[in-house]
Protein backbone atom coordinates (compact mmCIF):
# COMPACT_ATOMS: atom_id res chain seq x y z
CA UNK A 1 0.00 0.00 0.00
CA UNK A 2 1.76 3.50 -1.14
CA UNK A 3 0.24 6.85 -0.70
CA UNK A 4 1.07 9.59 -3.13
CA UNK A 5 0.77 13.35 -1.67
CA UNK A 6 0.84 16.14 -4.16
CA UNK A 7 2.56 18.84 -3.75
CA UNK A 8 1.55 21.98 -5.96
CA UNK A 9 3.70 25.22 -5.97
CA UNK A 10 2.22 26.54 -2.61
CA UNK A 11 1.09 23.88 -0.85
CA UNK A 12 2.48 23.78 2.70
CA UNK A 13 1.09 21.12 4.35
CA UNK A 14 2.53 18.40 1.77
CA UNK A 15 5.15 17.23 4.59
CA UNK A 16 3.15 16.82 7.50
CA UNK A 17 0.34 14.82 4.96
CA UNK A 18 3.16 12.68 3.88
CA UNK A 19 4.13 11.87 7.46
CA UNK A 20 0.83 11.27 8.52
CA UNK A 21 0.74 8.70 5.55
CA UNK A 22 3.59 7.24 6.78
CA UNK A 23 2.75 6.28 9.88
CA UNK A 24 0.54 3.68 8.24
CA UNK A 25 1.97 2.60 4.60
CA UNK A 26 4.25 3.88 2.00
CA UNK A 27 4.11 7.38 0.86
CA UNK A 28 5.83 9.52 -1.36
CA UNK A 29 5.58 13.09 -3.37
CA UNK A 30 3.80 13.86 -6.60
CA UNK A 31 4.89 16.48 -8.32
CA UNK A 32 2.57 18.82 -10.08
CA UNK A 33 3.90 18.89 -13.52
CA UNK A 34 4.34 15.02 -13.48
CA UNK A 35 1.88 13.16 -15.04
CA UNK A 36 2.65 10.07 -13.48
CA UNK A 37 1.12 8.61 -10.31
CA UNK A 38 4.20 6.18 -9.92
CA UNK A 39 1.85 3.16 -8.98
CA UNK A 40 0.27 4.62 -5.89
CA UNK A 41 -2.84 3.04 -4.32
CA UNK A 42 -4.29 6.41 -2.74
CA UNK A 43 -3.91 9.96 -3.30
CA UNK A 44 -3.84 12.48 -1.11
CA UNK A 45 -4.11 16.27 -2.10
CA UNK A 46 -3.11 18.53 0.67
CA UNK A 47 -3.41 21.92 2.60
CA UNK A 48 -1.95 25.42 1.51
CA UNK A 49 -2.64 27.70 -1.33
CA UNK A 50 -2.18 25.90 -4.46
CA UNK A 51 -0.82 28.43 -7.36
CA UNK A 52 -1.69 31.31 -5.11
CA UNK A 53 -5.27 30.39 -4.95
CA UNK A 54 -5.25 33.30 -7.68
CA UNK A 55 -8.65 33.44 -9.19
CA UNK A 56 -10.51 31.26 -7.10
CA UNK A 57 -8.99 28.64 -4.52
CA UNK A 58 -8.30 25.61 -6.30
CA UNK A 59 -9.16 27.14 -9.40
CA UNK A 60 -5.95 27.08 -11.37
CA UNK A 61 -4.47 24.23 -8.88
CA UNK A 62 -7.19 21.81 -11.09
CA UNK A 63 -5.88 22.28 -14.25
CA UNK A 64 -2.47 21.07 -13.41
CA UNK A 65 -0.71 18.14 -15.39
CA UNK A 66 -0.65 15.81 -12.53
CA UNK A 67 -4.55 16.33 -11.50
CA UNK A 68 -5.60 15.19 -15.05
CA UNK A 69 -4.26 11.99 -13.90
CA UNK A 70 -5.68 12.01 -10.36
CA UNK A 71 -8.82 13.12 -12.11
CA UNK A 72 -8.50 9.80 -14.22
CA UNK A 73 -7.31 7.82 -11.27
CA UNK A 74 -10.46 9.27 -9.23
CA UNK A 75 -13.00 8.03 -11.90
CA UNK A 76 -11.56 4.84 -12.36
CA UNK A 77 -12.12 3.97 -8.42
CA UNK A 78 -9.27 5.34 -7.04
CA UNK A 79 -9.41 7.01 -3.36
CA UNK A 80 -8.45 10.61 -3.28
CA UNK A 81 -8.27 12.12 -0.11
CA UNK A 82 -8.46 16.71 -0.65
CA UNK A 83 -7.61 18.11 2.97
CA UNK A 84 -8.51 21.62 2.67
CA UNK A 85 -7.14 23.45 0.15
CA UNK A 86 -7.35 19.98 -1.51
CA UNK A 87 -11.09 19.81 -0.83
CA UNK A 88 -11.23 22.87 -2.33
CA UNK A 89 -9.16 21.52 -5.63
CA UNK A 90 -11.72 18.84 -6.17
CA UNK A 91 -14.61 20.42 -5.78
CA UNK A 92 -12.94 22.97 -8.63
CA UNK A 93 -11.75 19.90 -10.77
CA UNK A 94 -16.14 18.37 -10.39
CA UNK A 95 -14.80 15.08 -8.36
CA UNK A 96 -16.73 16.41 -5.35
CA UNK A 97 -20.46 18.21 -5.17
CA UNK A 98 -20.51 21.97 -3.91
CA UNK A 99 -18.09 24.81 -3.43
CA UNK A 100 -16.36 26.30 -0.51
CA UNK A 101 -16.99 30.11 -0.04
CA UNK A 102 -15.34 32.41 2.38
CA UNK A 103 -15.63 31.48 6.06
CA UNK A 104 -19.32 33.70 7.34
CA UNK A 105 -17.15 35.55 9.81
CA UNK A 106 -14.48 36.85 7.00
CA UNK A 107 -12.04 35.52 9.12
CA UNK A 108 -9.48 33.39 9.18
CA UNK A 109 -10.19 30.47 11.90
CA UNK A 110 -7.58 28.64 13.38
CA UNK A 111 -8.89 26.00 16.09
CA UNK A 112 -9.53 22.70 17.11
CA UNK A 113 -12.75 21.59 16.44
CA UNK A 114 -15.02 18.10 16.76
CA UNK A 115 -16.20 16.43 14.20
CA UNK A 116 -18.59 13.63 13.90
CA UNK A 117 -18.16 10.54 12.02
CA UNK A 118 -21.61 10.36 9.91
CA UNK A 119 -20.40 7.94 7.29
CA UNK A 120 -18.41 5.25 8.32
CA UNK A 121 -18.51 3.06 5.23
CA UNK A 122 -15.99 5.09 2.80
CA UNK A 123 -12.66 3.92 2.67
CA UNK A 124 -11.74 6.66 4.39
CA UNK A 125 -13.59 5.93 7.38
CA UNK A 126 -13.66 2.48 7.81
CA UNK A 127 -11.47 2.54 11.23
CA UNK A 128 -14.54 4.71 12.75
CA UNK A 129 -17.75 4.13 14.03
CA UNK A 130 -20.93 5.92 13.19
CA UNK A 131 -21.28 8.49 15.77
CA UNK A 132 -17.72 8.81 16.60
CA UNK A 133 -16.39 12.53 17.58
CA UNK A 134 -12.67 13.16 16.36
CA UNK A 135 -10.75 16.22 17.63
CA UNK A 136 -9.16 17.92 14.42
CA UNK A 137 -7.73 21.71 13.72
CA UNK A 138 -8.97 23.72 11.28
CA UNK A 139 -6.90 26.32 9.38
CA UNK A 140 -8.72 28.68 6.75
CA UNK A 141 -10.17 31.73 5.09
CA UNK A 142 -12.39 29.78 2.78
CA UNK A 143 -14.26 26.86 4.50
CA UNK A 144 -17.92 27.26 4.47
CA UNK A 145 -19.61 24.66 2.28
CA UNK A 146 -22.00 25.10 -0.05
CA UNK A 147 -24.00 22.74 -2.03
CA UNK A 148 -26.83 23.68 -4.13
CA UNK A 149 -30.69 22.03 -2.88
CA UNK A 150 -30.56 18.95 -3.64
CA UNK A 151 -26.89 17.75 -5.06
CA UNK A 152 -25.80 16.52 -1.61
CA UNK A 153 -27.55 13.22 -0.85
CA UNK A 154 -26.91 12.80 3.29
CA UNK A 155 -25.16 9.33 3.00
CA UNK A 156 -22.44 11.76 1.23
CA UNK A 157 -22.26 13.83 4.32
CA UNK A 158 -19.00 11.46 5.52
CA UNK A 159 -17.82 14.59 8.93
CA UNK A 160 -20.22 16.92 10.13
CA UNK A 161 -18.95 19.43 13.03
CA UNK A 162 -20.14 18.69 16.53
CA UNK A 163 -22.78 21.38 17.93
CA UNK A 164 -21.32 24.27 18.42
CA UNK A 165 -18.10 23.23 16.88
CA UNK A 166 -19.03 25.12 12.90
CA UNK A 167 -16.04 27.61 12.33
CA UNK A 168 -17.09 28.73 9.15
CA UNK A 169 -20.98 28.66 8.42
CA UNK A 170 -20.75 25.84 6.35
CA UNK A 171 -24.47 24.72 5.52
CA UNK A 172 -25.91 21.91 7.57
CA UNK A 173 -22.66 21.53 9.56
CA UNK A 174 -21.03 19.95 6.60
CA UNK A 175 -17.53 19.05 7.73
CA UNK A 176 -16.44 16.35 4.98
CA UNK A 177 -18.13 15.20 1.83
CA UNK A 178 -17.64 11.85 -0.78
CA UNK A 179 -18.59 11.61 -4.07
CA UNK A 180 -21.11 9.47 -5.24
CA UNK A 181 -19.08 6.16 -5.30
CA UNK A 182 -18.01 6.97 -1.85
CA UNK A 183 -13.59 6.62 -3.23
CA UNK A 184 -13.40 10.80 -3.24
CA UNK A 185 -13.33 12.76 0.13
CA UNK A 186 -12.71 16.03 0.54
CA UNK A 187 -12.71 17.32 4.54
CA UNK A 188 -11.41 21.24 5.70
CA UNK A 189 -10.16 20.13 9.09
CA UNK A 190 -6.69 19.21 9.08
CA UNK A 191 -6.38 15.40 10.37
CA UNK A 192 -2.50 15.23 9.11
CA UNK A 193 -2.09 17.71 11.57
CA UNK A 194 -3.62 15.27 14.51
CA UNK A 195 -1.82 12.09 13.99
CA UNK A 196 0.14 12.07 17.55
CA UNK A 197 -0.84 12.87 21.03
CA UNK A 198 1.75 14.98 21.72
CA UNK A 199 0.40 17.83 19.53
CA UNK A 200 -3.76 17.30 21.79
CA UNK A 201 -5.13 14.61 19.41
CA UNK A 202 -4.06 11.37 16.99
CA UNK A 203 -7.83 11.29 16.01
CA UNK A 204 -6.63 12.78 12.47
CA UNK A 205 -4.76 9.34 12.24
CA UNK A 206 -8.05 7.14 11.80
CA UNK A 207 -8.85 8.62 8.17
CA UNK A 208 -4.95 7.84 6.70
CA UNK A 209 -5.08 4.18 8.88
CA UNK A 210 -8.81 3.66 6.93
CA UNK A 211 -7.12 4.35 3.76
CA UNK A 212 -4.15 2.19 4.52
CA UNK A 213 -6.66 -0.46 5.34
CA UNK A 214 -7.77 -0.79 1.43
CA UNK A 215 -6.66 -3.43 -0.31
CA UNK A 216 -3.04 -2.70 -2.08
CA UNK B 1 -16.26 40.09 -17.47
CA UNK B 2 -18.23 41.04 -14.30
CA UNK B 3 -18.60 38.02 -12.22
CA UNK B 4 -20.55 38.13 -8.84
CA UNK B 5 -22.29 35.87 -6.45
CA UNK B 6 -24.96 34.29 -7.41
CA UNK B 7 -28.64 35.28 -5.56
CA UNK B 8 -29.20 33.32 -2.50
CA UNK B 9 -25.22 32.51 -2.14
CA UNK B 10 -24.12 33.40 1.42
CA UNK B 11 -21.88 36.80 0.74
CA UNK B 12 -20.18 38.13 3.79
CA UNK B 13 -17.91 40.53 1.73
CA UNK B 14 -20.76 42.11 0.66
CA UNK B 15 -22.47 42.12 3.85
CA UNK B 16 -19.91 43.82 5.51
CA UNK B 17 -20.16 46.54 3.16
CA UNK B 18 -23.54 46.91 3.48
CA UNK B 19 -23.13 47.82 7.46
CA UNK B 20 -20.43 49.86 6.93
CA UNK B 21 -21.88 52.25 4.69
CA UNK B 22 -24.61 53.72 7.27
CA UNK B 23 -21.71 53.52 9.65
CA UNK B 24 -20.86 56.58 7.33
CA UNK B 25 -23.57 57.88 7.17
CA UNK B 26 -24.64 56.88 3.51
CA UNK B 27 -28.55 55.80 4.07
CA UNK B 28 -30.65 53.41 2.47
CA UNK B 29 -28.36 51.23 1.21
CA UNK B 30 -29.10 47.55 0.37
CA UNK B 31 -28.23 44.52 -1.59
CA UNK B 32 -24.46 45.41 -1.46
CA UNK B 33 -22.90 42.40 -3.32
CA UNK B 34 -19.06 41.86 -3.98
CA UNK B 35 -17.55 40.66 -7.09
CA UNK B 36 -14.81 40.43 -9.32
CA UNK B 37 -13.48 42.28 -12.45
CA UNK B 38 -11.65 40.84 -14.90
CA UNK B 39 -10.31 42.70 -17.86
CA UNK B 40 -9.20 41.17 -21.37
CA UNK B 41 -8.55 41.44 -24.81
CA UNK B 42 -9.49 38.88 -27.36
CA UNK B 43 -9.86 38.15 -30.75
CA UNK B 44 -12.55 36.20 -31.08
CA UNK B 45 -14.89 37.30 -28.16
CA UNK B 46 -17.36 34.29 -28.98
CA UNK B 47 -14.67 31.76 -26.49
CA UNK B 48 -15.38 34.38 -23.39
CA UNK B 49 -18.66 32.51 -22.11
CA UNK B 50 -16.64 29.45 -22.43
CA UNK B 51 -13.53 30.83 -20.38
CA UNK B 52 -16.25 32.07 -17.78
CA UNK B 53 -18.02 28.70 -17.76
CA UNK B 54 -14.54 26.79 -17.42
CA UNK B 55 -12.41 28.90 -15.29
CA UNK B 56 -12.85 32.63 -15.05
CA UNK B 57 -16.16 31.95 -12.75
CA UNK B 58 -17.35 28.76 -10.67
CA UNK B 59 -20.81 28.77 -11.95
CA UNK B 60 -22.52 26.56 -9.09
CA UNK B 61 -21.97 29.40 -7.04
CA UNK B 62 -21.24 33.04 -9.42
CA UNK B 63 -22.88 34.61 -11.95
CA UNK B 64 -20.95 36.10 -14.98
CA UNK B 65 -21.75 39.33 -17.15
CA UNK B 66 -19.70 40.39 -20.18
CA UNK B 67 -19.48 43.40 -21.25
CA UNK B 68 -17.54 44.32 -24.36
CA UNK B 69 -15.84 47.42 -24.68
CA UNK B 70 -15.12 48.68 -28.18
CA UNK B 71 -12.00 50.69 -27.23
CA UNK B 72 -9.48 48.27 -25.92
CA UNK B 73 -6.87 50.43 -24.15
Amino acid sequence: MKFGVVRFPGSCDEVDALMACRRFADADLLWHGDRDLSGVDAVVVPGGFSYGDYLRVGAIARFSPLMESVIEFARAGGPVLGICNGFQVLCEAGLLPGALLPNDSLRFVCRQVEVIVENPGTPFTRACEAGDTLSIPVKHTTGCYYAPPGTLPDEQVVLRYAPGHNPNGSMDDVAGVCNVGGNVMGLMPHPEHAVDPLTGSADGGRLFESLAMVPA
Amino acid sequence: MLIRPKAGILDPQGQAVERALPALGFEGVANVHVGRLIELDVEDASQVPQMCERLLANPLIEEYEVVELEDAA
